[in-house]
C-alpha cells in the first residue's frame, strides 16, 4: 500500500443508489459484464460461481401480502477507505502481496491482476462478497473474443477480480483533458458503465469531493446510507430509500436496538 | 539389506516389512500427489472451494498441524532456554515432528494459491500491513531452522557418522543448537501469532474480529499461546503411537510427564485466556458491529454453542485439569485422553476460525454457507499424514531418535 500525501485535490469518486428508483432490471449487470471483459460460463445457475463485479440482490421486507414489498440492491465493489479513511480497507490491507492497492489520488480501490497469486485473503476480508476469483480460465464463445474491450484486461485462472470503477474510463478521461490542456476532468467525463446504461437513472457516480457533482448533494440525503457502516469500513457507495426497512437492512442491530 | 546403516545398537524390523509399510504409506502419498497435480493443471475448480468459501479445509489444515507442530519450537525454549534437561530425550522426535508439519503447510500452501508459479511475489511484493507476509517470512526462516535442527540428528546415522568432516560438523551443530532454538522460539512466537493475526484482523468479519494491542490482535496472542501448549500434546500423542505401533517404550515416563505437566499449565492458563477473550469479544467488541453473540450460533445446520462447549469446555478446560493433576498424568488411559482432547480442541479452534468466519452471514440479506470439501481437497490434506508417516519411519528406522531406546529396550 502506497503512503501516498494526502492531497488537498484528492477526489473521492464514490456512487450513490437510488434503491427506490431501481427496479431491478439488471442492465448495470450486463452493461458492466460487456465493459470490463467479465468472464461467464455455459452454466451460471450456481451463483457462488458467478463472477459479477455489479450484483443486483433482491431484498424482501420478510412480510406477507398485502404489506410485502422487495427492493432491488445493485452491489459494486464498496471501495472502502477503511477505518478513519486512511486507505487501509479490508481486502488492501491483508493482500501480502500488494495486489490491490487503495489510490488516495481517487479513493478507488485497484486490482492488479498480474501481481494476484490467488490467495484469497482479500476475499475472505471482503464483508461485501465483492471479490470473485477466477476459478478456470475465461473462455469466449466463439467469435466474441473479438467484441472485447480493449481497455480492459481479461483475467487468466487463479487470480482475484473486482470493480474497478471502471478505471480506465477515468484514464481516458484524464488522457482527453490533457491533450486539450485541461487539467480537470467533467463530471460527466468519467462516468461508469453501470451508472450510463441503468434506464431509470438510479445509480450517480461521481466525485463525493466535489460539490459540483452530483453525488457530492445526493449523498447528504437524509434518507441515505451505506452498507455495515457499523464495521467502519468507510464504503464510497451510498444508497437512499425512502422506505424504512431497506435502510435497516443495510446493517446489523442489535435485537434491542431494532 | 540395509542393516549397514541401522545402527548396531537398534533393533528393527526386517527390511520387507519395513518396504510394506512404506508402500503402504506411499500409495496414501502418490493419491495425494495425483490430486495437486489435478489442481496445478486444471486449477482450483477441482476443489469445493467457492466465492464465499475463499478459506476452506487447506487453510484450516495449515493452522492446525503449525499449532500441532509448535511442540518443536516450545519443547525447544524448555529444553535450550529453560534448561529443562530430562526434555534432551524427546527432543529430537519434537524436531522432526516439527519439521513435518512446517514442511507440510508449506506444501499445502503451494497447492491453496490460484497461481502458484508466483508463489514468491509474496516476498518480492511483500505487504508489510499484510499478516499473511509476517507468516510466510516467518514460517520460511522458521523451517530452515528446523532443517538445521534436523541435520544433526540425520548425521548420527551410523554411516554419515562414520565420515569424520560429516561427525565433526554434526557435533559442532548440537554445540550451539540453543542460539537455533532462541531464533526458531522468536520466529515462532511471530508466525504462530501471525496466524492468528490472519482472522484476528478482519475488522469487515465480525465473528473473527479481535481487539488487541497495537498491530496486534487478542488471537495473534491466543494462537501462539495454544500453539506452546497443546504443541508438545501432539509430540507426546505421536510418540505414545511410534511406541504402540514398533511395539517398543522409547521413551521414559517421567520425561513425557514433565511435557504433559508443562503442556497442561499452559493448556489450563491458555483456556482462561481465551474465555476471557470470548467474554470480551461477545460483550464488548461484538455488540458494536450489531451482531449478538447467538447470531453466530443460530439459524444454520452445523454451527451451534455445542462448538464453543466443545473447544473450550470439553478439549479445553477437561484437558488442562487431567494434565495438571498429578493423578491424571500418571494414569496412562486418562494422559493419552487429555492429550487427544488438547489436540482436538487446538485444531477445532483454528477450524472455527477459518471456516465459521468464512460460514456466517454479515450482510443482512445473505444467508449461512455450508461447505464439504472435495476428494481432491481431502486427498491433498491427507497428503502430509502419508509424508509424516514416512519421513518419522525412515528417521526412526536408521537415526538415533530416541536416546534412551537402548536403555528401555535391553
Amino acid at each position: 500500500m502506497k503512503e501516498e500525501k494526502n492531497n488537498k485535490n484528492a477526489k473521492k469518486f464514490g456512487m450513490v443508489i437510488d434503491l427506490d428508483k431501481c427496479t431491478g432490471c439488471g442492465t448495470c449487470m450486463v452493461a458492466c459484464m460487456s465493459e470490463n471483459n467479465i468472464p461467464f460460463k455455459e452454466d451460471e445457475s450456481n451463483k457462488l460461481y458467478s463472477i459479477t463485479w455489479m450484483r443486483v440482490y433482491r431484498l424482501t421486507n420478510g412480510k406477507s401480502y398485502p404489506d410485502t414489498d422487495i427492493c432491488y440492491l445493485p452491489r459494486p465493489c464498496q471501495h472502502c477507505g477503511g477505518r478513519g479513511d486512511h486507505g487501509h480497507s479490508p481486502c488492501v490491507s491483508v493482500c501480502p502481496a500488494t495486489a490491490t492497492d487503495y489510490s488516495k489520488e481517487t479513493g478507488i480501490v485497484s486490482q492488479i491482476y498480474t501481481r494476484c497469486f490467488g490467495c484469497r485473503y482479500c476475499m475472505a476480508a471482503c464483508p461485501y462478497h465483492a471479490r470473485y476469483f477466477n476459478w478456470w480460465d475465461p473462455v469466449w464463445p466463439k467469435g466474441m473474443e473479438k467484441y472485447l474491450s480493449p481497455n480492459v484486461s481479461v483475467r487468466m485462472r487463479g487470480v482475484v477480480e473486482k470493480c474497478s470503477f471502471c478505471f480506465h474510463r477515468y484514464q481516458l478521461a484524464k488522457d482527453k483533458a490533457y491533450y486539450e490542456n485541461r487539467s480537470e476532468i467533467e463530471e460527466n467525463e468519467y462516468q461508469t458503465a453501470c451508472a450510463q446504461a441503468c434506464p431509470s437513472g438510479a445509480i450517480a457516480f461521481g466525485d463525493l469531493n466535489n460539490p459540483a457533482h452530483a453525488v457530492c448533494e445526493l449523498k447528504k440525503n437524509k434518507n441515505a446510507f451505506r452498507l455495515l457502516e457499523r464495521l467502519q469500513t468507510n464504503p464510497k457507495v451510498y444508497y437512499i430509500s425512502g422506505r424504512q426497512w431497506v435502510r435497516h437492512a443495510g446493517d446489523n442491530h442489535l435485537k434491542r436496538d431494532s | 539389506m540395509d542393516t549397514k546403516i541401522i545402527s548396531g545398537e537398534l533393533k528393527r524390523c526386517p527390511a520387507w516389512q519395513f518396504g510394506l509399510w512404506i508402500g503402504a504409506a506411499g500409495i496414501v502419498l502418490l493419491w495425494g500427489v495425483y490430486a495437486t497435480l489435478l489442481c496445478w493443471i486444471k486449477g482450483l475448480n477441482q476443489t469445493n472451494m467457492n466465492d464465499a468459501y475463499g478459506f476452506a479445509l487447506w487453510i484450516w489444515a495449515d493452522l492446525a498441524i503449525i499449532a500441532l507442530g509448535g511442540g518443536a519450537f516450545f519443547t525447544g525454549f524448555l529444553r535450550y532456554i529453560i534448561g529443562k534437561d530430562e526434555l534432551k530425550h524427546i527432543i529430537n522426535y519434537a524436531v522432526i515432528i516439527g519439521f513435518i508439519c512446517y514442511s507440510s503447510a508449506l506444501i499445502i500452501l503451494g497447492i491453496d494459491v490460484g497461481q502458484p508459479l508466483r508463489g514468491w511475489f509474496i516476498f518480492w511484493h511483500a505487504n508489510v500491513h499484510s499478516m499473511l507476509t509476517e507468516v510466510a517470512f516467518c514460517l520460511t526462516c522458521y523451517l530452515f531452522v528446523l532443517i538445521i535442527e534436523y541435520t544433526p540428528i540425520i548425521l548420527e546415522n551410523r554411516r554419515l557418522g562414520n565420515i569424520p568432516f560429516l561427525h565433526n560438523f554434526g557435533h559442532n551443530l548440537h554445540e550451539i543448537m540453543a542460539v537455533f532454538a532462541a531464533t526458531g522460539v522468536f520466529l515462532s512466537f511471530f508466525h504462530q501469532g501471525s496466524l492468528g493475526g490472519v482472522s484476528g484482523v478482519l475488522f469487515g468479519r465480525p465473528f473473527a474480529f479481535r481487539e488487541g494491542v497495537f498491530i496486534w490482535p487478542w488471537t495473534f496472542f491466543l494462537f501462539t499461546w495454544s500453539a506452546a501448549a497443546c504443541g508438545p500434546c501432539f509430540t507426546i500423542l505421536i510418540t505414545k503411537i511410534t511406541e504402540k505401533i514398533t511395539g517398543k517404550k522409547l521413551v521414559k515416563q517421567n520425561v513425557i510427564e514433565l511435557l504433559a505437566k508443562i503442556s497442561g499449565w499452559m493448556t489450563g492458563t491458555y483456556i482462561i485466556a481465551k474465555i476471557v477473550d470470548t467474554l470480551y469479544w461477545a460483550k464488548v467488541t461484538l455488540p458494536k458491529t450489531g451482531f449478538g453473540f447467538l447470531d453466530f450460533y443460530t439459524n444454520n445446520p452445523l454451527y451451534g454453542i455445542w462448538i464453543l462447549v466443545l473447544e473450550i469446555g470439553i478439549c479445553g478446560i477437561l484437558p488442562a485439569l487431567i494434565l495438571i493433576s498429578e493423578k491424571g498424568r500418571k494414569n496412562p488411559a486418562s494422559l493419552m485422553a487429555a492429550v487427544i482432547l488438547a489436540v482436538l480442541g487446538v485444531c477445532i479452534n483454528r477450524w472455527v476460525m477459518v471456516l465459521q468466519v468464512m460460514a456466517a452471514p454479515v450482510l443482512t440479506f445473505e444467508t449461512w454457507q455450508m461447505y464439504i470439501p472435495s476428494w481432491q481437497e481431502i486427498a491433498t490434506t491427507i497428503l502430509p499424514l502419508a509424508y509424516g508417516v514416512i519421513v518419522v519411519s525412515f528417521s526412526y528406522r536408521y537415526l538415533p531418535v530416541f536416546p534412551q531406546e537402548k536403555e528401555l529396550n535391553p
